[in-house]
C-alpha cells in the first residue's frame, strides 16, 4: 500500500496557528486574471481566494500550468499584455512600521501596474525571490550595483549608505566575503550564491511579505535545502510573511505553514499544512499526495499517477475543473456546476461537492 | 581591459599584411594591365601606338617585372610612407585620395552618427510601444526606408530641393569653396553641403538597425532580469534604458567595423549621383583603368579603416559588456 506523505514531526520550524497571527496582511479575493488572444481566451487564474497573515508562510501548489505564477505576479501586477486581472481584488494592509512607513491599506488589483504607488510596493512593501536567480541579475552589472539600486529606490541615502547596507545584507544571507561578492557579476557566482544574492536583495527593503517563485527549483537539491533553510531563518528574524509557489510537496511540509492547492487556475483546496497532509478532502489533494515517492513505499512498485492529462488553456472542461481526472466525480453534478469554495468551520475550505453542495454563482461564465 | 585592446593591436599588422596580399592578387586578376586598357582607350579615340612605344611603357611603369616584383616594390614604398604614384593621372597618388579620404570619412561618420541617433530611440520607441500606432508607423517607414534604393532618394531629395528651394544640392561645396584651401568657411560650407548626401546614405542603414533594435529589445524586455527590475519597483523607462537597451545595442555596435567598406559600395552610386568628391568614384575609376597601384593603395586604406572601426567596436563592447571584457582572465 502507499504510504501518502506526512509533515514531519522532527520539522525544523513549529507551525504556525493562524490564530495566533492576527489580521490577514495581505487578502486575495476572487482574482481572476485572464489572457485575451486571437485564439482564445486563457483563464490562468479563475477565482482565487487566499489569506496571508503576517510572519506566516504560504505555500502555493499545483502541477505546471496551474496558474500559482500568474496568481503571484498578478499581486505584484507584474502581468504583461495580453494578460489582464479581469475581477478580484487583492488587498494589502500593511501596519505602521516604526513610523517609517504609515499604515496602508490598498487594493492592488485596482492600481496602474506601471503607477507610482505600485512601483513603491514593489520591492518596498512585497518583495519578489525569482524562480531563476541566473536570469534574473543583468549580466552587465554588478550584484552590488543591482542591490544598491533597489535600496535607494524605496529608501533615500547615500550611495555610501546603500553599499554598507548592501554588504550587510549579503553577510546576513551567509554570502562568503560579502566586499568581493558586492562587486561581482552574477555569472561569476554558483548557483547557490546567485540565489542568496536575489534574497539578500529582496530583504534589502525589509519588505512585509516575500514572494517566492519557485525559489529552489532552479538549483541544486544540497543547496535547495540549505536555501529553504536560510528563507525560513530570516523570516522568523525579520517577520516577513512568505507567499511561496511550489509543485514540490516535499518543500511545502518543511516551510509551510498554510497550504493553498491549484489546480486549473482555481483554488481546490487549503488549510494548514498538517490538516492538508493528514486530512486531504479533495480528491485532487489526495491524487496529488499518493503521487509523491515516500521512503517508506516498497521498492519497484508503480507510482500512482493521476488519470489524464491537464486540459488544453483554452478548452476549459465546464463545471468543476477537475471532474474529468476525478475518480470521484458525480456526472448531472460536477460536469455542470462550479463548486465555490466553502469553510465549514474546520478551518479547511473546500471546492468540491462531495462535501457541500455550494455552487460558484456565475459558475466561471 | 589593457590586455584586450593589446592583443587585438598586436594582431593588425598581420591582418594588413594578408590583406596586401589578397588586395593585389584581386587587382591582377583581371586579364591584362594598365597598358592593356591603356592601348586600347587610345584605340578607341584613333590613335595608335607601336611595339616600340608599348616597350618602353611597360619598363617605364615596371610592368615588364614578374608580378612578385611587383607587389614587393609596392609594399616596400608603401612601408616608407611612399603610396605611389598613380598610372593614369601620373601624379601621386597621396595627392589624389588625400582630400577625397578626408570627406569620405566626415560623410561616413556623420551618417553614422545619425544612423544611430535616429534608429535606436525608433527601435527603443517601437518595441516598448509594441503593436501601438506608434509601432505600426516606425515599422512602415522602416520598410519604405529599407526598400527604396537610395540613388532614387538621392534624385528626389535633389529634385525636391532645386523644384521647391532653387537649391543645388550636388557636391559637397559651394563652387567657390570647391577648390580653395582648407579654412573656417569652407567648413561650415561643407557642413552646409553634408546633410543632404548623411541622410540619404544613413536612411536604408537607419531603416535596418531600427529593426534589429525592436526585436533584441523585445527578446530583453521578456527575460527574468527585465521582470526582476520591475519587481524592485524602478520606473519602466529607466529600467529600459539601464538593462534590456544595454544588451540590445550590442550587436548594432558590432556592426561599426563594417560601416565604412558598406558606405563604400553603397555609397559609390549616390556618390556619382551627386557628384560627391568621395573617395568611391576614384576608385572605380582606377579599377576600369586597372591602375593598380592607386585601386590597390585605396583598397589598403579602407583595409586598414576597417580594422580600426572593428577595433573601436570592440573596444565599445568590451566596455558595454564585462563578459567580454574579462574574457581570458
Amino acid at each position: 500500500m502507499q504510504q501518502t506523505p506526512t509533515v514531519p514531526e522532527a520539522r525544523a520550524f513549529a507551525v504556525r496557528s493562524r490564530t495566533d497571527l492576527g489580521e490577514p496582511i495581505l487578502s486575495v479575493r476572487g482574482l481572476k486574471t485572464h489572457f485575451v488572444m486571437d485564439e482564445g481566451t486563457v483563464r490562468a487564474v479563475d477565482g482565487v481566494s487566499f489569506d496571508v497573515h503576517p510572519g506566516e508562510v504560504v505555500g502555493i501548489v499545483g502541477e505546471s500550468g496551474c496558474g500559482k505564477s500568474v496568481a503571484l505576479k498578478s499581486v505584484l501586477r507584474l502581468i504583461q499584455k495580453p494578460g489582464r486581472i479581469v475581477a478580484g481584488e487583492i488587498m494589502y494592509r500593511r501596519p505602521g512600521r516604526n513610523g517609517a512607513r504609515p499604515e496602508l491599506e490598498l487594493d492592488l488589483a485596482t492600481l496602474p501596474p506601471l503607477g507610482r504607488r505600485i512601483r513603491q510596493i514593489r520591492g518596498g512593501d512585497i518583495a519578489l525571490i525569482p524562480q531563476e536567480p541566473m536570469a534574473s541579475f543583468s549580466p552587465l552589472h554588478t550584484i552590488g550595483d543591482q542591490i544598491v539600486e533597489a535600496i535607494r529606490l524605496h529608501d533615500p541615502m547615500s550611495v555610501a549608505d546603500a553599499r554598507k547596507l548592501a554588504i550587510a545584507k549579503l553577510r546576513e544571507v551567509g554570502m562568503p566575503s560579502p566586499e568581493q561578492r558586492f562587486r561581482a557579476y552574477s555569472w561569476q557566482l554558483s548557483g547557490g550564491l546567485r540565489q542568496r544574492a536575489i534574497i539578500a536583495m529582496a530583504l534589502s527593503c525589509n519588505p512585509a511579505i516575500l514572494v517566492a517563485d519557485e525559489p529552489t527549483t532552479a538549483i541544486d537539491v544540497t543547496t535547495q535545502a540549505q536555501v529553504l533553510q536560510l528563507l525560513r531563518v530570516l523570516q522568523q528574524e525579520h517577520g516577513s510573511a512568505i507567499v511561496f509557489i511550489t509543485h514540490d510537496l516535499g518543500v511545502i511540509a518543511q516551510l509551510a505553514d498554510h497550504v493553498v492547492v491549484m489546480y486549473l487556475g482555481r483554488v481546490m483546496e487549503q488549510g494548514p499544512v498538517r490538516s492538508i497532509f493528514h486530512t486531504p478532502r479533495h480528491p485532487y489533494t489526495r491524487a496529488l499526495l499518493q503521487s509523491v515517492p515516500s521512503v517508506h513505499s516498497e521498492a519497484r512498485v508503480q507510482l500512482p499517477t493521476i488519470a489524464g492529462g491537464i486540459p488544453h488553456p483554452l478548452y476549459r472542461p465546464p463545471g468543476c475543473p477537475f471532474h474529468p481526472r476525478c475518480p470521484d466525480a458525480m456526472p448531472g453534478t460536477c460536469d455542470v456546476r462550479v463548486p465555490a469554495m466553502v469553510d465549514d468551520g474546520s478551518g479547511q475550505p473546500v471546492a468540491c461537492f462531495l462535501h457541500h453542495d455550494v455552487a460558484e454563482a456565475d459558475d466561471g461564465a | 581591459m589593457h590586455w584586450f585592446i593589446l592583443k587585438r593591436l598586436l594582431i593588425i599588422p598581420f591582418l594588413l599584411l594578408i590583406f596586401s596580399v589578397i588586395s593585389f592578387v584581386l587587382i591582377q586578376a583581371p586579364p591584362g594591365d594598365f597598358l592593356t586598357s591603356y592601348i586600347a582607350e587610345l584605340a578607341q579615340g584613333g590613335t595608335t601606338i607601336d611595339q616600340a612605344q608599348i616597350d618602353a611603357l611597360r619598363r617605364q611603369y615596371g610592368l615588364d617585372r614578374p608580378i612578385y616584383m611587383q607587389y614587393l616594390l609596392w609594399v616596400g614604398n608603401l612601408l616608407q610612407g611612399d603610396l605611389g604614384v598613380s598610372l593614369e593621372w601620373r601624379r601621386a597618388n597621396v595627392e589624389l585620395i588625400g582630400e577625397r579620404l578626408v570627406l569620405t570619412l566626415a560623410l561616413t561618420t556623420a551618417s553614422l552618427i545619425f544612423t544611430w541617433a535616429v534608429a535606436i530611440p525608433i527601435g527603443i520607441l517601437s518595441a516598448t510601444r509594441q503593436y501601438s500606432a506608434l509601432d505600426y508607423v516606425f515599422t512602415v517607414l522602416n520598410y519604405i526606408g529599407l526598400a527604396t534604393p537610395n540613388f532614387l532618394l538621392a534624385l528626389v531629395l535633389m529634385w525636391i530641393a532645386f523644384d521647391r528651394f532653387g537649391m543645388t544640392v550636388t557636391g559637397l561645396f559651394s563652387p567657390e569653396y570647391a577648390q580653395a584651401p582648407w579654412s573656417w568657411g569652407r567648413f561650415v560650407n561643407l557642413l552646409q553641403h553634408l546633410w543632404l548626401p548623411m541622410i540619404v546614405l544613413g536612411v536604408a542603414g537607419t531603416a535596418q538597425i531600427a529593426r534589429v533594435v525592436r526585436a533584441n529589445l523585445l527578446d530583453e524586455l521578456g527575460k527574468p532580469y527585465s521582470e526582476m527590475a520591475r519587481a524592485k519597483g524602478l520606473p519602466e523607462w529607466k529600467l529600459v534604458l539601464k538593462y534590456p537597451t544595454r544588451v540590445a545595442i550590442a550587436p548594432v555596435i558590432s556592426t561599426l567595423g563594417w560601416y565604412v567598406p558598406q558606405l563604400l559600395s553603397g555609397g559609390l552610386v549616390v556618390s556619382v549621383v551627386m557628384s560627391l568628391p568621395t573617395i568611391g568614384p576614384l576608385l572605380l575609376r582606377a579599377l576600369i583603368g586597372q591602375d593598380m597601384y592607386l585601386a590597390g593603395t585605396i583598397i589598403l586604406i579602407f583595409c586598414v579603416l576597417t580594422v580600426i572601426g572593428t577595433l573601436i567596436s570592440d573596444i565599445l563592447l568590451a566596455l558595454l559588456d564585462p563578459r567580454i571584457r574579462m574574457e581570458g582572465n
